[in-house]
């Protein structure tokens, strides 16, 4: 028990030493660490409460995808079924409940439909179930129900494409440093450090930016229009700025070209008004279309429309050919550059809403940190002065012990790039005060030991032996609910749990491991008759 | 030097004798906690109940009704101002407006900013939190599921660890921690958020760790001495343990008043329930978990069967490894 290899010391102090050297980057300046090669880029993160800045919990509404997808398969079977060869004439097609049902005119094709349909839908999952299920009710009616899979599916990739679209669109803000994760199946968790207004970025992330080019439908009457009615092939869309005095328009829903088509997006200045504006330009396909329709339609107008609202209808005045187009309507210098780096970064296939926002002043966070800082030091102290009032030697080990605890902790955060909270300060300094626990069990029992009339080394041994059976223990139920705030806990509760893991398992290390070496060493040196404990 | 001892060697204090004082004392208290929360309710922050906090730094002591009634009238919704220790720093929380729009929110903080700024100049805003309800529902779901699995968890780690009544005795030991910490933020109004779940589990891991010790104690003295009564094993083993249970509880109690002190406003809330936790939780080690072990029956036998347990022998087998 208290005879140490030499391989052994060397394994100890070699394993406290790396621990503590891991934490040395996070106590310099970025500006200095940032020159170290890679491996040594082993810093602590600083929470938004610290270092101020903002959280953003974004959630997409699935039933949006899942109503964009109804939508996108009522478009396919249409083209399919009635551009299709032969022709299969449909109608009363609706998309109640969550449902895609059409009836196919003539009873004796319904066969023949649903083989031409059957293609359109697509494999989901492992165990080859397609996304949606095709069935026949009353013997004319089709119905296609999405499936689970198919829902899931399609929200998985929407989220994907979403979080890359939100990543591009903050990296265009030029903010340092921020962190875009997915949370659950239709979440994202926007983090950035140092960001003092969030009204920006929320705006950013609030347009969906999906960008349309639809010709105004001229033959609309202007009453119907304003009652909501549109004539076939063409559909009512608000336009708050019309001046025409009416907020609506009728606009044929065939689309003329998409943002999907765009290569770039700037802010620019109208050349008649000097207004601010949105340049665009299309790639090659998209121009080419852009440039056919307009020289099949001069002289009539044609509206452009961001997520479902038309910003201006200019005249197409001659053919537009040169492949870029500009955007105008109301914007102010901002907005412009806001829609730009929305067009550039691309739609988001889902609309998202912040339904969590929390936002932290950098001169609080500063305030925080000087506060745990003065906390975990006046910690420190009294816990020290107590120990040593208490046990005299073995007092000072265990004070020893646990400043390198505290930097090995430190260390470990370093190497799992853990993040640091308010709350994780407060994890440290209730550290500092248990991982004395397990010396003051020790050395109570080599106290009782003595008592019992047991000699020196025999008593330190036992105290060792006997404590460590019950530190194991302890340390167990403690980590049982660290790990349960870790799976369970969100945000402060997360930074705080980190913080007690890791100190429980290094407290171990460095209060009975480490500790034992030092009172053996100095056993073996001093050969002490008495214990002064 | 002499050396500084809080408890005196070879105490023998009968807690055993004083048990039934000790339960039904306990047992009160416990119902008022519960009465506590039942009728004034916790103070819920906006993690919970969804809404908007801002914080508010004042250049001096604002007069809260003042304040109160001067965002009254700017007619945003029902109002509650909190002071966070520092008599300068104030909580502002508002109901989340109606309107589904991102805007409104924004637009909410900046009119509350704006008018507050304007009646008292010099005032700065250091946060602000907007929790949607869906968010909030979730969070109370996990918080409340944590606590209930961590204290769960351990008792049934300390029933396989040892035997059934020590896994009750903990259980019902820890839920009084649990419940009395409620009841104290129910009396206090403090404000219990995210934060104090934290804290909450922390006593929880604590007075967890304090009993292991006392039942650590008792199963080796059960095995040391097969023949003595159970309540004086129950009683030399708690007073073996007393210097370290003050010692520990003691350290514990300087690091968080520490923290309570000097470790910021935002913390305040955490300290003071983790303080009373250790508190509560060395008491219901001392005095509620080790005597319900003989309203229990534990017999001395018993430690013998369960020896060699799967966690039990795997501890020893470590306990022995580590000589060499």
């Amino acid at each position: 028990m208290l005879t140490f290899p030499r391989w052994k010391i060397t394994l100890i102090l070699a394993v406290l030493g790396i621990g503590i050297l891991c934490a040395v980057p996070s106590f310099l300046p970025e500006r200095i660490t940032s020159a170290w090669p890679g491996f040594a880029q082993v810093r602590v993160n600083l929470g938004l409460d610290l270092s101020g800045g903002s959280h953003l919990l974004l959630e997409a509404s699935t039933d949006d995808v899942t109503k964009a997808r109804l939508t996108n398969m009522e478009d396919q079977v249409r083209t399919e079924l009635r551009r299709g060869d032969p022709r299969i004439a449909i109608g009363d097609i609706s998309r109640r409940d969550g449902k895609l049902s059409f009836m196919v005119r003539n009873p004796a094709q319904v066969d023949a439909a649903v083989e031409r349909i059957r293609p359109l839908t697509q494999g989901a999952g492992m165990t080859g179930q397609r996304d949606f299920d095709v069935s026949v009710v009353d013997s004319s009616t089709i119905v296609l129900a999405p499936t689970d899979a198919g829902i899931a599916n399609s929200v998985n990739s929407a989220m994907e494409v979403a979080t890359e679209v939100i990543r591009k669109r903050i990296d265009e803000l030029g903010t340092r440093e921020p962190s875009i994760v997915r949370q659950g199946e239709n979440r994202i968790v926007v983090q950035v450090p140092g960001l003092q207004d969030p009204k920006q970025l929320k705006d950013l992330l609030g347009q969906t930016a999906k960008l349309e080019f639809k010709l105004v439908d001229f033959t609309a009457n202007p009453a119907e229009v304003a009652q909501g009615r549109a004539p076939v092939g063409s559909e009512v869309l608000p336009y708050p700025g019309n001046p025409a005095g009416v907020p609506f328009i009728a606009v044929k829903r065939q689309v003329m070209v998409s943002g999907d088509e765009l290569t770039d997006a700037t802010q620019v200045y109208d050349q008649q008004n000097n207004l601010p504006a949105v340049s665009i330009r299309f790639n090659a396909w998209g121009g080419r279309k852009f440039g056919k329709v307009t020289s099949e339609n001069v002289d009539r107008p044609f509206a452009i429309i961001l997520d479902g609202q038309v910003l201006s209808a200019p005249n197409i005045n001659e053919p537009i050919l040169g492949g870029t187009a500009q955007i105008s309507g109301n914007f102010t210098v901002e907005s412009a550059n806001q829609l730009a780096i929305a067009l550039r970064s691309g739609k988001l296939p889902v609309a998202l809403k912040v339904v969590e926002e929390r936002t932290v002043g950098p001169q609080l966070g500063a305030d925080s940190i000087r506060a745990g800082i003065i906390a975990s030091v006046v910690a420190a102290g009294a816990v020290a002065v107590f120990m040593f009032l208490s046990y005299g030697r073995f007092g000072l080990y265990a004070n020893l012990a646990v400043v390198i605890n505290i930097l090995v902790i430190l260390g470990v955060m370093g190497l799992l790039n853990a993040t640091l909270t308010l709350p994780g300060i407060a994890g440290f300094v209730l550290t500092i005060g248990t991982a004395v626990d397990a010396n003051v069990l020790i050395y109570e029992r080599i106290r009782e030991e003595r008592r019992r009339g047991r000699g020196v080394v025999q008593a330190i041994e036992f105290g060792y032996k006997e404590a460590s059976r019950t530190i194991f223990e302890a340390n167990v139920t403690h980590a049982i609910a660290g790990g349960i705030m870790l799976a369970l806990g969100s945000g402060p509760v997360k930074g705080f749990a980190i913080v007690l893991l890791i100190g429980i398992a290094t407290s171990v290390f460095t209060a009975v491991t480490f500790t034992r070496l030092i009172v053996a060493t100095w056993l073996r040196r001093a050969r002490p008759t008495e214990l002064h404990i | 030097m002499k050396l500084l001892k809080l408890v005196p060697d070879n105490t023998n204090i009968g807690f055993v004798r004083v048990r039934h004082i000790a339960f039904a004392i306990t047992a009160i208290l416990t119902l008022l906690a519960v009465a506590a929360v039942g009728v004034r309710g916790l103070n819920m922050g906006v993690d919970f109940v969804g809404g908007l906090m801002v914080e508010a730094k004042f250049a001096s002591a604002p007069p809260l009704d003042k304040v109160r009634s001067d965002i009254d009238a700017m007619n945003v919704g029902e109002v509650s101002l909190q002071q966070f220790g520092d008599p300068r720093t104030v909580s502002i929380r508002l109901p989340l407006p109606e309107s589904s729009d991102d805007g409104a929110t924004d637009a909410l903080v900046r009119k509350v900013q704006a008018g507050v700024e304007a009646k008292y100049p010099g005032v700065t805003f250091s946060r602000y939190d907007a929790v949607s309800g869906k968010v909030s529902g979730e969070l109370i779901r996990n918080g409340i599921l944590a606590v209930l699995l961590a204290v769960v968890g351990i008792a049934i780690f300390s029933w396989f660890r040892y035997e059934w009544q020590f896994g009750v005795s903990t259980f019902v030991a820890i839920m009084h921690d649990v419940l009395m910490t409620l009841g104290f933020f129910a009396i206090t109004r403090l404000e219990f958020d995210l934060n104090i779940v934290a804290a909450v589990l922390t006593i929880v891991g604590y007075s967890i760790n304090d009993k292991m010790v006392i039942d650590d104690r008792i199963r080796e003295n059960m095995r040391k001495y097969r023949k003595m009564d159970m309540k004086a094993l129950i009683d030399l083993s708690v007073n073996e343990t007393l210097p370290r249970t003050v010692m520990t509880s003691v350290t514990v109690m300087l690091a968080l008043g520490a923290l309570l002190a000097f470790g910021g406003h935002v913390l305040r809330g955490f300290s003071a329930a983790m303080m009373l936790g250790i508190i509560i939780g060395t008491y219901s080690s001392v005095y509620v978990s080790s005597s319900l072990l003989i309203t229990l029956g534990l017999k001395p036998e018993a430690a013998s069967d369960k020896k060699a347990g799967g966690i039990a022998s795997k501890a020893e087998r470590m306990g022995d490894g580590a000589q060499p």
